[in-house]
């Protein structure tokens, strides 16, 4: 049994899980319920830029496919807020803090949504960039949150790969649609590297999360292998990368790439993308326009309580 | 069934993912009844074929054995491993049993 922080350590350190009602140090608890919630935000905030654009899906069949890719975001949101749940928060005030701007959710989905092709790019790269976060956290010390992030990355691969299939069919058609694809591309690039955080120099939580184990790589790493993964799937398909620098580096194994623009990376996290404000203010209409429903529901329950004595 | 929030009470959510297999838990969700829960579990946890059937228990009704409680409950297995088959060596002659 654990009962002390020695010992927490310990186990953790033993690779062993923690379960919700085993002892845990109060830092764990408030950095796992942030992180999970934030993780919950960022899955239902991200419904937003994509459900636009099920009424414009180009065919029946893409059709179908986002919808089917949106409702899974749905779920993501769902198992995780289940495990916030469980380290003694309640739904309601986290929801509340999405809709009220004090919680965070990522910054990406503060970008605009502007061609079919974003929502190739956004699929290939955000949720590619997803899926690199995600993968080490179904490791996580945290048993809810990992079992959690194990469902997610089962279902996220589909994620990525339509959104590919949408870049590889527009770089096989016309002019126009390779250029749209290309556009998508220097638009969503930079955005999509910002999303594993700040630099490991300036990461206000990445040591103490890393020995406890909620974090297995640093947000570099996890940016460099992004970079590595994603650079021969563009190439391999005709599209060039926005950024001049990057290059592929025989000493390192690695590509070498131009710096991140981290004024924008922190102006965008202060609020002031281009889309901040129109997200919170969709999310809320939502939430406000769903009140009638979540009260005829209880109301509903209660009555018939009453009627079977 | 509502708190004081008006949150719609938690459910803990089992799936068979088989016929054959034991119902096993897999998360939990928000529902106002049974019936909303069932739903909602359709929905978020055997989009892809998951499970064939669905148990829903109010979380509230769930009693669990506490950590404290852990080495009185879990301990005394620990000594009486004679309870498992690998505990009696067999002679070489006798390959199974």
């Amino acid at each position: 049994m654990i009962q002390t922080l020695e010992q927490f350590d310990a186990y953790v350190t033993a690779e062993k899980k923690i379960e919700p009602k085993d002892w845990m140090p109060d830092g764990y608890r408030k950095t796992l319920i942030r992180q999970i919630s934030q993780h919950a935000h960022s899955e239902v905030v991200g419904m937003l830029p994509e459900g636009n654009w099920i009424t414009r899906a180009p065919s029946l069949q893409r059709k179908a496919i986002l919808l089917a890719k949106v409702q899974d975001e749905a779920g993501h949101g769902l198992y995780l807020y289940s495990a916030a749940e469980t380290l003694g928060v309640e739904r309601s005030d986290l929801v509340d803090d999405l809709l009220s701007g004090k919680a965070k959710y990522s910054s990406i989905f503060n970008y605009p949504v502007l061609t079919w092709a974003d929502i190739g790019a956004i699929g290939w790269l955000v949720d590619g960039a997803a899926i690199m976060n995600q993968v080490p956290l179904c490791r996580c010390s945290y048993g809810p949150y990992s079992r959690a992030m194990m469902r997610v990355c089962k279902e996220e691969s589909f994620h990525q790969r339509q959104g590919y299939s949408i870049m590889v069919e527009l770089m096989k058609g016309n002019k126009a649609q390779r250029e749209m694809a290309q556009d998508a591309l220097d638009r969503w690039w930079w955005p999509s590297l910002m999303m594993f955080g700040p630099s490991d120099k300036d990461s206000e939580h990445s040591s103490q999360n890393m020995k406890w184990k909620i974090k297995r790589f640093t947000n570099d790493e996890l940016r460099q292998r992004m970079v590595d993964m994603t650079v021969p799937q563009a190439e391999c398909i005709g599209l060039k990368m926005p950024d001049k620098e990057l290059k592929w580096n025989e000493d390192t194994g690695h590509h070498d790439f131009g710096e991140i623009d981290w004024d924008e990376f922190y102006n965008v996290l202060a609020g002031n993308g281009p889309c901040n404000k129109e997200r919170l203010a969709v999310r809320n209409k939502a939430h406000d326009d769903g009140a009638w429903v979540r009260e005829a529901a209880i109301a509903y329950a209660e009555k018939k309580l009453k009627t079977k004595g | 069934m509502s708190d004081t929030k008006n949150n719609w009470p938690l459910w803990e959510v089992f799936i068979r993912s088989k016929q054959g297999l034991g119902h096993k838990h897999v998360g939990s969700l928000h529902a106002s009844d049974a019936e909303m829960a069932i739903g909602n579990a359709r929905d978020v946890y055997t989009r892809r074929q998951e499970g064939v059937s669905i148990w829903v228990v109010p979380s509230e009704s769930i009693s669990a054995s506490s950590p404290e409680d852990s080495e009185s409950l879990f301990d005394p297995a620990n000594d009486k491993v004679y309870r498992h088959p690998t505990f009696f060596v067999l002679p070489d002659e006798v390959n199974h049993m």
